[in-house]
């Protein structure tokens, strides 16, 4: 049997000759962009091979061959010979001699591996052993940072102090137009929604408790933490694992600057003294939302919403969001630095920790706000 | 040889099952140039993290200048350090980079850490580069930067991890000649991690070859004995890529 199939330059016989083995005779300029086309065909008649057989490539009539034909050749060998079909290059001469050389096609055919899909007790055992990693990092941090802490103690001029007030006005005061912003719209919202239910009862005044309790008591502290979470947090992840990932880390170890002490407790400090300040600004702007609602839509005055507003909230009120707020400010420092210490693999590690840093900082957030509710109500606070 | 500032004693040293070198022993003798050969993965830079205190070993000893092996959290370390990246801190210029440690290991005034960090930049050739930041500078200025910022406190021992790597000819020579002046005028102790055959021929006295099949050090002495007498052919070809022109 002959068949010939003609592509511009190049052709590909296939000769089964009774007294010889099968042969593939490939001639003149073997080029990738005809690859798709020379691959299929060539693929048809060597299905015709039956196993046990043996076949060769005569390639003593090509003039060149690029890499990728040449890739597509060898992998074509593999498949005959998983097949149970021997095959050979043979007539090579030359540069072409050459590259089935450097393709590895002059060695025995090797199976590839294959790359299958990771089976569901696989990824639980992966995600399982991540997360204890993960678990044990995060101790490993802790454990650095109370053994850092101890170590400021001693010696507290080894702590970078001289950065706390540059930290304090990149965290607190850069954030106090957005704080404001976003403090105001939550108590213009809560009058607006609570107005339309108190209306009914000719409660219009009790605006001013229901804002000004939720505002210093719950949202205030809770949406500036978000805030400084969203601004500052990531910023800390994103720099110190940039930091990490130079080794600029390592070069602050190898000069003797402990970096919890250096990068972590500056930060840290800097977020427990400006969010408590963020927060009652954010208490002042929620109650004046309030009380905008209470003035356009109320018919209320500005002194009888202030004055009901003072009857509702008590100091401890005030002071229990700023209390919260000092949590808040914690975790989002030792979250943030804990994600950026934990950083590894470039721009894309960076990227990842910045992330998992907010999502796992909102998280705490709203658990550590969650924990102090049930604390106050239990305790009748 | 003069008496040795760095012993390294059995050390053992791997991650997860891949263990990278095992039970490596070698002294490095003060006032000499240093280097640590060997191919891609073999655990260059790893043995050099472990000797400065980065990585902590599975097992074995390191004693630097008679004091133990380093604990970077117990203070000053009397050593520096040039990264391969040189890793400068992106947010302070470079004269504010060499300063770094000099404002917090002395008591110098301000005028005097001044006037040492001037001097610092002057002898890597960096004067002009001082208020510069390191997203300003070149790759081999970097690199220089990072050798003043080593130097700041007066080491007698600086470790280089792959000082010419990424540079052109012109920096990497000039980067050597700068290593060779340092090593000669105040007998620093130079130890380079590196597999630029040029340089180790032009700068090193002694080296070490890594090798990741044996696990351990398959060479030691001057560059030009191993690569004149040596009969392991894995050295040989290392030592024999260049023309022979020493």
């Amino acid at each position: 049997m002959v068949d010939d199939r003609r592509f511009e330059r190049t052709t590909i016989e296939f000769l089964a000759l009774p007294s010889a083995p099968p042969e593939l005779r490939l001639q003149g300029h073997l080029k990738f962009d005809e690859a798709a086309r020379l691959w299929e065909s060539t693929r048809k008649r060597v299905a015709l091979v039956e196993k046990g057989e043996t076949i060769h490539f005569d390639l003593s009539r090509v003039e060149s061959v690029d890499g990728g034909t040449m890739a597509l050749l060898v992998h074509l060998r593999n498949e005959l010979k998983f097949r149970g079909v021997r095959s050979e290059f043979i007539g090579a001469t030359g540069r072409v001699k050459e590259l089935v050389h450097l393709y590895h096609g002059d060695e025995a055919p090797v199976r590839q591996a294959v790359r299958r899909p990771r089976g569901t007790f696989d990824q639980i055992g992966e995600a399982t052993l991540a997360t204890v990693r993960e678990l044990r990092e995060v101790l490993g941090f802790f454990g650095a940072m109370l053994l850092g802490v101890v170590g400021l103690l001693r010696e507290p001029k080894t702590a970078n102090w001289k950065e706390v007030p540059y930290l304090m006005e990149k965290t607190g005061a850069d954030a106090v137009p957005i704080v404001l912003l976003i403090n105001f719209l939550v108590g213009f919202v809560m009058a607006f929604q609570g107005a339309v239910q108190l209306k009914q009862f000719g409660a219009n005044i009790f605006v001013a408790d229901l804002v000004g309790l939720s505002v210093t008591r719950e949202l205030g502290p809770l949406m500036t933490g978000i805030i400084v979470c969203g601004r500052s947090g990531a910023a800390f992840a994103a720099e110190i694992g940039t930091m990490k990932v130079s080794e600029e880390i390592d070069a602050l170890r190898t000069m003797g600057f402990g970096p919890y002490r250096y990068l972590v407790m500056p930060r840290t400090l800097a977020l427990i003294l400006v969010l408590p300040l963020l927060t009652l600004l954010a208490d002042l702007v929620g109650i004046a939302g309030g009380l905008l609602v209470g003035l356009l839509s109320l018919d209320l005055t500005i002194a009888s919403y202030l004055h009901e507003t003072q009857k509702a909230v008590r100091t401890w009120d005030v002071f229990s969001g700023v209390l919260k707020s000092v949590v808040f400010a914690l975790a989002i420092g030792l979250i943030s630095c804990q994600q950026g210490f934990a950083t590894s693999g470039g721009a894309e590690g960076v990227g990842r920790r910045t992330t998992s840093s907010v999502v796992t900082i909102l998280f705490s957030l709203i658990l550590i706000d969650a924990l102090f509710t049930l604390f106050f109500y239990f305790f009748g606070l | 040889m003069n008496e040795a500032i760095i012993t390294v004693t059995d050390l053992t040293m791997g991650f997860d099952e891949v263990t990278l070198f095992e039970r490596l022993s070698f002294e490095v003798a003060r006032g000499e140039v240093f280097t640590i050969l060997g191919g891609s993965g073999c655990g260059k830079s790893t043995l050099l993290r472990c000797i400065i205190g980065l990585e902590t070993p599975r097992g074995g000893d390191i004693s630097i200048a008679g004091i133990g092996r380093p604990n970077l959290d117990a203070g000053r370390p009397p050593f520096g350090v040039m990264f391969q990246s040189g890793a400068l801190f992106g947010s302070m210029t470079v004269s504010e980079n060499v300063a770094v440690a000099l404002k917090q290991w002395t008591d110098l005034t301000h005028d005097a850490v001044e006037a040492v960090v001037l001097a610092k930049l002057r002898l890597v050739g960096l004067e002009g580069a001082a208020s510069k930041f390191p997203s300003e500078i070149s790759g081999g200025m970097k690199k220089r930067a990072a050798i003043a910022r080593a130097l700041a406190l007066e080491p007698e021992l600086i470790f280089l991890d792959e000082p010419s790597a990424g540079l052109d000819p012109v920096s990497a020579v000039e980067l050597d000649d700068l290593i060779i002046s340092m090593n000669r005028a105040f007998g620093l102790t130079v130890v380079i991690v590196t597999h630029e055959l040029e340089s180790i021929f032009k700068i090193a006295t002694r080296c070490i070859m890594l090798d990741k099949i044996e696990k351990g050090i398959i060479a030691s002495g001057s560059p030009k004995r191993l690569r004149d007498e040596s009969l392991d052919p894995r050295v040989h070809s290392f030592f024999n890529r260049l023309p022979r022109t020493s």
